[in-house]
């Protein structure tokens, strides 16, 4: 579905990947996580052919990036969706013609097909009857929603999401995660998440590529990763389990000044 | 994708098969409107339909509604696995009349 070898790229004299491999499979859904700084942006940039590389390749649906001509991505990107992390829905269009732009600009279907296609996708997004209000008058989550209507709008065999959950409360962010997972199942789509949000990765993920400094660190399963003894990610890891087992007296003693009894 | 329409008894059955796409849906559309007009009660055999999209669905959807408007029935038969995921995560199940044999629908 997507293959990734031995990518190296640049931001003018700095090196951002450093020789990335990655093979996604069809109908998974791959995670990449890493803090800021460590590549995964750029990397998703790379996978949407929006960016040449330095050296390597990468094969979407079987056709190298690097060699394709401008017709042939236009084609392409027919049959991937991308929900940009903050939305990116035009603020002058409603959120149904912000959701049914690609069929006005792709296809040639009937104008009643398109906003059934529409409504649809909003009632998958649990956005129904929000079609005719401006981005404007949605929430941060709701404009995530719409993000996504719109990228499913075309049925796409691979969905890429940046970010879904940044900035979100956790309920909202664990509903698109739920969200991510019906598409998955309903439509078969391979699914590319990039995120810093290491519980939504969790949940969510077949396989997480764990990216640090424009490195590959970690390919694997969530059990893997969690089973794995590489230092490095077991910090990652650390960093999150620390959070949840706050110890409420301990946290308390900290607060007030209190010393640890013990 | 192949389509044909047949007589039966009352009904008129619509058949698709193949691959109801972006490319092929608005030819499925047709079809379909061309038989709801008909004022009869139509079924459409999606038996052999390999794959079918959201604007195949959406036309279904659009054929339907004109097919209820009119007080006419309308079904959908042999809806296979992947098709019946797509109706489901837009909850059409409930929505459609779906029967898994021809004879039973009709």
């Amino acid at each position: 579905m997507i293959e990734v070898r031995d990518l190296v790229t640049h931001y003018g004299p700095r090196e951002i990947l450093h020789g990335v491999d990655l093979r996604i499979e069809p109908g998974e859904i791959m995670v990449i996580i890493g803090g800021s700084g460590s590549g995964k942006t750029t990397l998703l940039r790379h996978l949407l052919g929006l960016k040449r590389a330095t050296s390597g390749s990468v094969r979407l649906l079987g056709h190298d990036l690097a060699a394709v001509s401008s017709l042939e991505l236009f084609e392409l990107s027919k049959r991937i969706g991308v929900a940009f992390q903050g939305g990116a829905l035009f603020s002058s269009m409603t959120v149904g013609e912000n959701v049914m732009l690609p069929l006005v600009e792709h296809t040639r279907l009937d104008r009643e097909t398109m906003e059934i296609m529409m409504r649809m996708k909003l009632e998958i997004t649990r956005l129904s009857g929000f079609e005719d209000l401006m981005p404007s008058e949605l929430s941060g989550g709701m404009i995530k929603r719409a993000a996504f209507a719109r990228a499913v709008i075309m049925d796409p065999v691979v969905l890429f999401a940046d970010e879904p959950s940044a900035g979100l409360d956790p309920t909202v962010s664990r509903s698109l995660d739920e969200l991510i997972l019906e598409l998955r199942d309903a439509m078969g789509m391979t699914i590319v998440v990039v995120t810093h949000e290491l519980d939504s990765a969790f949940r969510i993920a077949d396989r997480v590529t764990v990216l640090d400094q424009g490195d590959v660190l970690f390919i694997g399963t969530v059990d893997e990763i969690r089973r794995s003894e590489n230092e490095r990610i077991q910090n990652l890891l650390n960093r999150r389990f620390k959070e949840e087992e706050l110890d409420p007296d301990e946290y308390l003693a900290r607060l007030t000044g209190e010393r640890s009894r013990t | 994708m192949e389509h044909e329409t047949q007589e039966r008894g009352d009904a008129l059955v619509v058949i698709l098969a193949g691959e109801v796409d972006l490319e092929h849906s608005p030819t499925a559309r047709e079809v379909l409107l061309a038989a709801v007009s008909h004022k009869r009660k139509v079924l459409v055999d999606l038996a052999g339909v390999e794959y079918i999209d959201s604007s195949g669905v959406a036309s279904l959807v659009e054929a339907y509604k004109i097919a209820k408007n009119q007080g006419q029935g309308f079904a959908l038969v042999a809806v296979n696995p992947a098709a019946l995921r797509v109706l489901r995560l837009a909850r059409l199940d409930r929505v459609f009349s779906i029967f898994d044999k021809l004879e039973e629908a009709l």
